[in-house]
Formats: structure tokens, C-alpha cells, sequence
């Protein structure tokens, strides 16, 4: 059952010599989400648990697309790069094959990473590019001011959809594991702990690992996830994922195995919440060791230096079919 | 046999068949033969966007053209004075282009009733006296080939495959061509299959004998080879050029150059020839569409790599909000659109000067682009270095408007020393470059150097200067989200001058004006350079006095442009487009601006050129 989940994700990336704390990671920026977002508590756990990889804070990048969670970067004291709606994958891609000492993170909500970003979204897992996609989910569009997005439940009823979504949502988890991705989990913006646990494996994973957080929306979706932050209700509905631990659903018992190769059982996992949150699994449904797209890019270009030397421009420039004309 | 030897100062050959009959590869080996000769010489291909249309079909027809001659030439000329027509279908699509007397190489083989009806021939037309005012010559190539390659062993079908080596062994006899570059080269080609090797050698060498046996073909030509400076040469294509260009930028510059494209015509041959150099630490990335491969090149360049995305104009637009994007972050990136004829999917394999507009305007805001135009095949190499030199100098992303005529075209390239080649200093930034008021040191990511106004280039993993940029109105200075309304206006009015800046480091306008006093100026961009060069060669041979001058820099113009203009009577601009440069001028310099548009999807030829030129003459003298 044991995987060898090495080399770890961030193997490449330069390790710092001194001790970095929560301080070194928060910008000197005003956080301008809505007051009781939950984004507040992702980026306070995100700034807490940075330190802890112990890297070379230059070689950290945040990269984002457009939405409320998209202004992640500016509050981070990392590198970082606000870019276009649906597009954080795709530029994250280029900049993690092309650098293998950074490491590479891409923040995104549910409208940025599966609605007009869906494409890019998808052939990053596939691909297995070394990036961690962290996915708020809040089942809403914030910044446009409360439309249903592709995780709305249906029937919604929202500023676009005053006679209710007909549309029916994504389970992002789901998707994830159809689109290959290696590395697929999911926690909740209230659990710091789990969070936190969440994002080491996910930092440490080599390849895509996609982090769902389900985050609450206090003006246009508040209490979306409320059923799963009561206590009792939540000890009721909530099943916990741990590889190699029993996990216990009424009558039903298995043990829960992150690194199997066959996607099957992690994707029956992810379809237990049947849209109701009568049963919702967070943790970690997949963790696997696959060759990443960029390792594979390097290697091809390493390979072809070194067994055909540096490049040489003149002999290129001349080809194989050149002729002199003399003086 | 001693055979009479005729000298010939030009000729232009097309080469017709079925797009699977090898058409492009039978004129991509004559070229080479006859540029290894020494004769100056340039090459249209012209092929439909299906690759295997209904054998037999109009539709189905691929051509290649090519134009050498003993001194130096601008164009693939205008008509051909030898058609090899592989079938009824390529005789019928092309014969209209012929002048009378011209040669015609006719292989009989398909002249059934069945592919003479297909081709649209009621009769046939090597029988119904419809050639008489042509050299015909009627000659079953395809049994003959089979014939001559009978010894190894294939089957009909992959015999006759090998009739275009046939029919390129007798060009190359017919026009005393050098064989040995092709002999290699199908050596190499077929290295793994012996039997296919032999067979197509084998049919080269009957395809030269039958010319210098049979009694039908009397003559043969001699093209001496054209006067041209000392230097090693090679035949290129405009794609090829660029690519090499590319690989030269990386070099220059010490930077590794990473390609995002999504495979579109007639621009993939870049993503294809790209790949094959990563040990120039070239990066290719096939993306999933053309956003995500702008985008993977921009977050690539954020890194501190060239990078580049190639495309046409349907990809342009896709790509706009990315462009967009990289003029707010001031990234360099260098953006390649191997123009086609549009609007949408458009024709797809066809030339037009579709973009310049949409590579000016197509962004939502203010977003001045540089955009550099290469005027031949081998400027391409130059256009491309210039774009990068450009991109990372001035910290902005650049357009290269290239077109499928330069990009399939070639022509004989001077190869370039490299050490002459420009060097590119990326110039990355390394340490904090503003003390605050405090008196700490603390990074700006938009402080400008004054000269250029480009900004630093802060790649990640650089200590000390970790900084957040984005797609939002960024404060003068330390980069911070600003709404702040003068703050915008600076911003806007910065990022243009610039762009505008660009234009301190671009030459002045080269007018070719021999004589000295002419009153007409004709004026081209682009891919248009090669035909209305040879169209003011003709008007001055008739003694007629025509000044030239080719815009590479679209934007922002040359200097002097303006004064150039406002120095001539009448201005004209030949464009395959409906005037998008004349737009750009009349409403730049209030200049008249005459434009001549066609969008045929085919280049102009030298004799319209000249007609136009030559009644423009007439009209401003009566």
C-alpha cells in the first residue's frame, strides 16, 4: 500500500538559512475582503504555515486569476502576480517549467478555476505541472456581486437566476480526479488545523496537487457551508479522510488508500455528497507519484545538451545544405 | 545525342499535382539544386487547407513556384514559363496563368474520361487543340517511373509514387541542375527503407535521362548563376528564418527562450522547428489553446525567459486580453502572427496583410504594442531578433506581423557573421532601488529608467525584491493597486510615450529614389517589399522616375516618417488589405495616402504593380 511519494515537490527550491515567521510573509497592503470573509482565515493560515516549509522566501510565487480569492498575492510578502480570469494555471505553467528553484502556487475560486478557466484548470492536472492549486469554493460569484457559479446548487436563486439555477454544478473533487490530477484534497476555511495539514502534503506533493477549501461568502452566500461547522452536525456529516485509517460511514467501513494507483475508490469518495452535505469528505482523496510535465521538459532539455553539446549558432544557421560564393 | 544548349537569363516554374503527389517537396528540391547552383531565386508554395482533398479535384490542387535567374530577383514572378501538371485537375487549375509559348509538362497518365470529368474537362484537352499556342509535352511520367523502378520489388502503387522524382530528375536535366544535393538527401530521407530509397533514386536518374534521350525534349537551358557578394549561403523560408532568429535572441541574449503556441497555420512550422533546439535551451509548450500558450510564454518571461507565442490572426484574437496584460505588468514578450486571409478561419493557408489593425487596437484600453514587420524570408531572422531586442529593452510585448507568404516563401539567404549580430542585455534588476522616507532600501517594481522609461525586470528568486503586480491600475512608482484618477491618467499617458520611445532606437526611413527627382512615392510594409520592388525596377527601365521606401517599424513609426511623406506629390500604398496602413498614416500625418488593395490571398504580382505604377505616372504628368 505504501507509495514512494519522492522526490518531494519542493526539492529544487533553495531552502532558507534563517528562520521566517508569519511578519515576513504579510505585506505591507490592506486586505480589502468583505469583513467575516472566510478568505481572511485562508490567508492567515497560508501566512502561518509558509515559514514552516523553511524556503528561501524570494523563490515563493503566488500566481492568481480574477475574483475576491484572487487578491490572495497582494498580502502575501512573496512574489506575486494578479493575472487575468480563468488564466493562473496556464501562466503558472509556463513559470514552473521554466524555473525549477520556484515554488509555485496558483489561487482561484470556483468561477476563476471552473468556469472560465476550466480548460486551463483540467490540462494543468492532467499534465501534473509542479504547481499547488488552491480552489476556493463559495458556490457564488463575489466580485460580480452574488450570480450562481458552477458549484451553485441548483434551483438557486441569485441576481441572474431570480427563477432559479437550472444548471447543474461541478464537484470540483470529481473533476479533479477525472482530469488525472495526482494530488487531490479538501478542507474547510474554519479548520485551521486540517488546513494546514491540507497544504503541507499538498506544498510538499511533486506534480499538480488541487486543494479545494470551502470557504463561506458572508454578503452573497452566507452559511453555505454552515451544516458543516456546528459541532455536532458537523461530527455527523463530516467524514474524515486519513490514508491507511478505517474510515466508518453507517454500516459501511474501509480503509482509505490515498496512493492507489486506480483513481476508482477515491472517486466513489467524492460522490458521497450527493449535493445534500448530508456526508462530506474532506482530506486528502489522492496522492500519487507521477512524472511532472515540467521535470520531463528539463530532462528533454538537459538530455539534448548533453548529448549533443551546447548549441552551436553558425553550424544551425548554416545547415546542412550551405554553399560559397568567393570573392 | 548532342543536344542544343540555350541560355536563358530567368525562368519560372510550377510545379501542379494532387496536394498527396509531393508537389511541395518536388519544389522544395529543385529549389535546393538551384540555389546550390548559385542562381538567385524565390519561391511561392500555394496549397489547399485540406491535406488530402479528393485525389483528382480542383480543390485538391497544391502548387509550388519558383523563380531563378542570373541576376538578383524580388519575386516568384508573375506567370510561369514552365507548368509540370501532374493530372488534369492541376493542368486545368493553373494553364489560365500561363502566357502562350509557355512550356507545359504534362504527365498523361490520369487523362482517363473518369479524372477529365472530375477535373471539369469535357474534352481532352491534350487532343482538342486547346494547347496549340503552348510547347506541350505530352509524357506518360507515371509508367514510365514504374517502369524504371521495376527492379526493386514495390507495388504499382508505391512505384507511381515516385513519379515527382521522376518528373524532378527531368526539370533538373532540362536546366542542367546539380544532383547531388537531392541524391543525398533522399538517401537520408529513406535511409530506413532501402527499397523506397532505391526507387526514388532510380526514378530521379530516368527522369534526367529521358530528357537527355528522348528526342521530344531538343533543347535544354543554362541560367548562369546570379552575381552575388562573397559569403556562404543557404536557401530559407520565412518561418525557418524566424525560428532561427528566436534561437539567435536566446543566444544573444543568454536567456532561454520558451515557446507557449497552439498549433494554427501557417505559423505551426515555428512550434515544429523550435522543439528541435533544446540544446539552445529552447522551451516549447504545446498549450491547450492559444490563451493558454500567451499565457504559459508571459508567466515564462515573469521568470526571466524570452517568451514567445506564435500564431495567426484567429489566435491574435484570442490572445488580446493576455497582451493586455503583459502591457500592464510591462513584461517583455514577443507575440508572432504569421498573417492569413480573414476575417474568422478565413483561408487558412492563404496570405493577407489581415492584422495590422487588430495587432494596433485589438485591446480593450489604452495598449500601445511595438510592432515590427519583416519584408522578406530572411528578414524574418532580422524582425525576429528585433522584436526581442525591442521586448526586452523597452520591458513591453512586441508584435511581429509576419504573413503565410513570407512564411512558406524562400529565398537564398547571406549567412550572418554572429558576432555582428546584436547582443541583448536583459538588464535584470538585482537590488532594492528606492530608499523610502524612513531611509530603508525598498524595491519599486515601477520606477523607470529615464531613458526608456522601461521598468525593472525583477524575475523571482532575487533577493530583496519580492513584489506583487497584476492586471489592476498600478500607483506611479511602488506598483501598489491605485484608483487614484491623475494616477490612471499618468499611468496611461506613460505607457505610451514608452512605446513611442521605441522609436529613438529605430533607423530612418530608406527611400531607394535612383534618379533623384521623383515625384511618386510608393510605399509598402511587409511581405509586399519583394513585388513592388521588382514593379519600380520595371517603371524605372521604361525611364520613368519611382521613389520606394518599405515601413518595418508599424509602430511606433520612424521619425521621419511623416516629413518622407509630405516630400512626394502623391503617396501610394499597395496593401493586401482595404488600407489598413494608409488608415494609420492619414490619420497619423494628415497625408493623402493612395492605397492599391487587393485580398486575393495571393501576393501581388510584379505586372500589376507596374501597370498601377506606370497609369499613377501618366495621370500626375497629364
Amino acid at each position: 500500500m505504501t507509495t514512494d511519494l519522492t522526490p518531494s515537490g519542493l526539492r529544487d527550491v533553495p531552502v532558507s538559512d534563517v528562520q521566517s515567521s508569519r511578519k515576513d510573509f504579510t505585506s505591507d497592503q490592506e486586505v480589502r475582503w468583505c469583513p467575516g470573509c472566510g478568505d481572511y482565515i485562508v490567508l492567515a493560515a497560508v501566512q502561518s504555515f509558509l515559514p514552516s516549509l523553511g524556503l528561501k522566501r524570494e523563490n515563493i510565487v503566488f500566481v492568481s486569476g480574477i475574483g475576491c480569492s484572487s487578491r490572495f498575492p497582494y498580502y502575501l510578502d512573496t512574489f506575486g502576480l494578479h493575472s487575468i480570469h480563468g488564466r493562473a494555471p496556464a501562466i503558472a505553467t509556463g513559470l514552473a517549467t521554466s524555473r525549477a528553484d520556484l515554488n509555485v502556487w496558483v489561487v482561484t475560486g470556483d468561477g476563476d478555476a471552473l468556469s472560465i478557466g476550466g480548460n486551463h484548470l483540467i490540462h494543468a492536472m492532467r499534465r501534473n505541472v509542479n504547481i499547488t492549486i488552491l480552489l476556493f469554493n463559495n458556490r457564488i460569484y463575489g466580485l460580480t456581486k452574488g450570480q450562481y457559479s458552477p458549484t451553485s446548487e441548483p434551483g438557486k436563486i441569485t441576481k441572474s437566476t431570480p427563477a432559479g439555477s437550472v444548471d447543474f454544478p461541478f464537484n470540483p473533487v470529481s473533476l479533479a480526479l477525472g482530469a488525472e490530477a495526482t494530488f487531490v484534497a479538501r478542507t474547510v476555511d474554519s479548520d485551521r488545523a486540517h488546513l494546514t495539514e491540507v497544504l503541507t502534503a499538498a506544498a510538499s506533493h511533486r506534480g499538480t496537487a488541487l486543494v479545494e477549501i470551502y470557504q463561506n461568502c458572508p454578503i452573497f452566500n452566507d452559511g453555505a457551508f454552515d451544516v458543516l461547522k456546528d459541532k455536532d452536525e458537523a461530527a455527523a456529516r463530516l467524514v474524515r479522510l486519513q490514508h491507511g485509517e478505517v474510515v466508518r460511514i453507517g454500516d459501511r467501513e474501509w480503509v482509505h488508500d490515498a496512493h492507489a494507483p486506480n483513481p476508482s475508490q477515491a472517486f466513489e469518495i467524492s460522490r458521497l455528497d450527493d449535493g445534500t452535505m448530508a456526508q462530506v469528505p474532506i482530506g486528502i482523496f489522492r496522492q500519487v507519484s507521477r512524472p511532472t510535465y515540467d521535470d520531463q521538459v528539463r530532462e528533454q532539455v538537459h538530455l539534448a545538451k548533453s548529448r549533443e553539446g551546447e548549441g552551436d549558432l553558425a553550424a544551425l544557421l548554416a545547415g546542412r545544405d550551405h554553399w560559397t560564393v568567393a570573392e | 545525342m548532342t543536344k542544343q544548349v540555350e541560355q536563358l537569363e530567368q525562368v519560372v516554374i510550377r510545379f501542379a499535382g494532387d496536394s498527396g503527389d509531393g508537389m511541395q517537396l518536388t519544389g522544395d528540391r529543385f529549389t535546393q539544386e538551384t540555389a546550390s547552383f548559385g542562381n538567385d531565386l524565390s519561391t511561392l508554395p500555394n496549397f489547399p487547407a485540406e491535406i488530402r482533398a479528393p485525389a483528382g479535384t480542383l480543390v485538391g490542387v497544391s502548387s509550388f513556384q519558383l523563380h531563378f535567374a542570373d541576376h538578383d530577383i524580388l519575386t516568384p514572378g508573375d506567370t510561369p514559363n514552365v507548368l509540370v501538371a501532374m493530372n488534369p485537375a492541376a493542368l486545368r487549375a493553373n494553364i489560365s496563368d500561363l502566357k502562350p509559348g509557355a512550356t507545359v509538362i504534362v504527365d498523361t497518365h490520369d487523362f482517363t474520361d473518369r479524372n477529365l470529368k472530375r477535373a471539369g474537362y469535357a474534352d481532352n484537352p491534350l487532343e482538342d487543340g486547346s494547347l496549340d499556342t503552348f510547347r506541350l509535352h505530352a509524357v506518360n511520367l507515371t509508367s514510365l517511373t514504374v517502369e524504371s523502378v521495376k527492379a526493386f520489388g514495390l507495388s504499382r502503387k508505391d512505384a507511381a509514387r515516385a513519379k515527382n522524382m521522376f518528373a524532378l530528375g527531368l526539370l533538373s536535366w532540362l536546366y542542367g541542375r546539380p544532383v547531388k544535393s537531392t541524391e543525398e538527401f533522399l538517401t537520408r530521407r529513406f535511409a530506413t527503407n532501402p527499397a523506397v530509397r532505391d526507387a526514388n533514386l532510380a526514378a530521379f536518374h530516368a527522369g534526367w535521362y529521358f530528357g537527355e534521350t528522348t528526342e521530344g525534349f531538343a533543347v535544354s537551358y543554362q541560367i548562369n548563376p546570379a552575381p552575388m557578394k562573397a559569403g556562404t549561403y543557404r536557401n530559407v523560408s520565412g518561418n525557418l528564418a524566424l525560428s532561427y532568429g528566436l534561437v539567435a535572441a536566446g543566444v544573444r541574449s543568454g536567456l532561454p527562450v520558451f515557446l507557449g503556441a497552439y498549433p494554427i497555420t501557417p505559423a505551426s512550422d515555428i512550434l515544429h522547428e523550435l522543439s528541435k533546439h533544446k540544446r539552445f535551451g529552447v522551451t516549447t509548450f504545446q498549450a491547450e489553446d492559444e490563451i493558454a500558450g500567451i499565457g504559459a510564454a508571459l508567466g515564462a518571461a515573469y521568470g526571466g525567459s524570452i517568451g514567445v507565442t506564435t500564431t495567426s490572426g484567429p489566435g491574435i484574437a484570442l490572445k488580446s486580453e493576455t497582451i493586455g496584460l503583459a502591457v500592464s505588468l510591462e513584461l517583455p514578450l514577443v507575440i508572432i502572427d504569421v498573417q492569413r486571409g480573414g476575417p474568422s478561419t478565413g483561408l487558412p493557408t492563404k496570405t493577407e496583410q489581415s492584422d495590422l489593425l487588430q495587432a494596433m487596437f485589438g485591446r480593450n484600453g489604452e495598449a500601445p504594442v511595438p510592432i515590427v514587420a519583416p519584408q522578406s524570408p530572411t528578414d524574418c531572422f532580422d524582425a525576429a531578433l528585433e522584436a526581442v531586442r525591442i521586448a526586452v529593452a523597452y520591458r513591453t510585448p512586441v508584435m511581429l506581423l509576419s504573413d503565410g507568404y513570407l512564411a512558406n516563401g524562400s529565398e537564398p539567404w547571406h549567412l550572418p557573421d554572429i558576432e555582428t549580430l546584436p547582443l541583448i542585455d536583459p538588464g535584470f534588476a538585482t537590488a532594492p532601488n528606492h530608499e523610502t522616507e524612513s531611509g530603508d532600501r525598498a524595491f519599486w517594481p515601477y520606477q523607470r529608467e529615464p531613458q526608456t522609461l522601461a521598468r525593472p525586470w525583477a524575475i523571482p528568486g532575487t533577493a530583496g525584491l519580492e513584489h506583487r503586480i497584476g492586471g489592476l491600475e498600478k500607483a506611479d512608482g511602488h506598483g501598489n493597486i491605485s484608483y487614484e484618477p491623475a494616477n490612471h491618467d499618468l499611468m496611461v499617458r506613460t505607457r505610451q510615450a514608452k512605446v513611442d520611445r521605441v522609436a529613438d532606437t529605430i533607423p530612418p526611413v530608406e527611400v531607394d529614389d535612383p534618379s533623384g527627382h521623383a515625384e511618386l512615392l510608393v510605399l509598402g510594409w511587409g511581405s509586399t517589399y519583394g513585388p513592388i520592388g521588382a514593379a519600380c525596377r520595371r517603371v524605372r527601365q521604361l525611364g520613368l522616375s519611382i521613389a520606394q521606401a518599405h515601413v518595418r517599424h508599424l509602430n511606433p513609426f520612424p521619425r521621419d516618417l511623416g516629413d518622407v511623406l509630405r516630400r512626394y506629390d502623391k503617396v501610394i500604398l499597395p496593401e493586401m488589405n482595404l488600407g489598413q496602413l494608409a488608415l494609420l498614416l492619414r490619420a497619423r500625418y494628415l497625408v493623402d495616402v493612395v492605397g492599391y488593395n487587393q485580398v486575393r490571398g495571393l501576393p501581388f504580382t510584379a505586372s500589376e504593380l507596374e501597370e498601377v505604377l506606370t497609369t499613377t505616372l501618366k495621370e500626375m504628368s497629364s
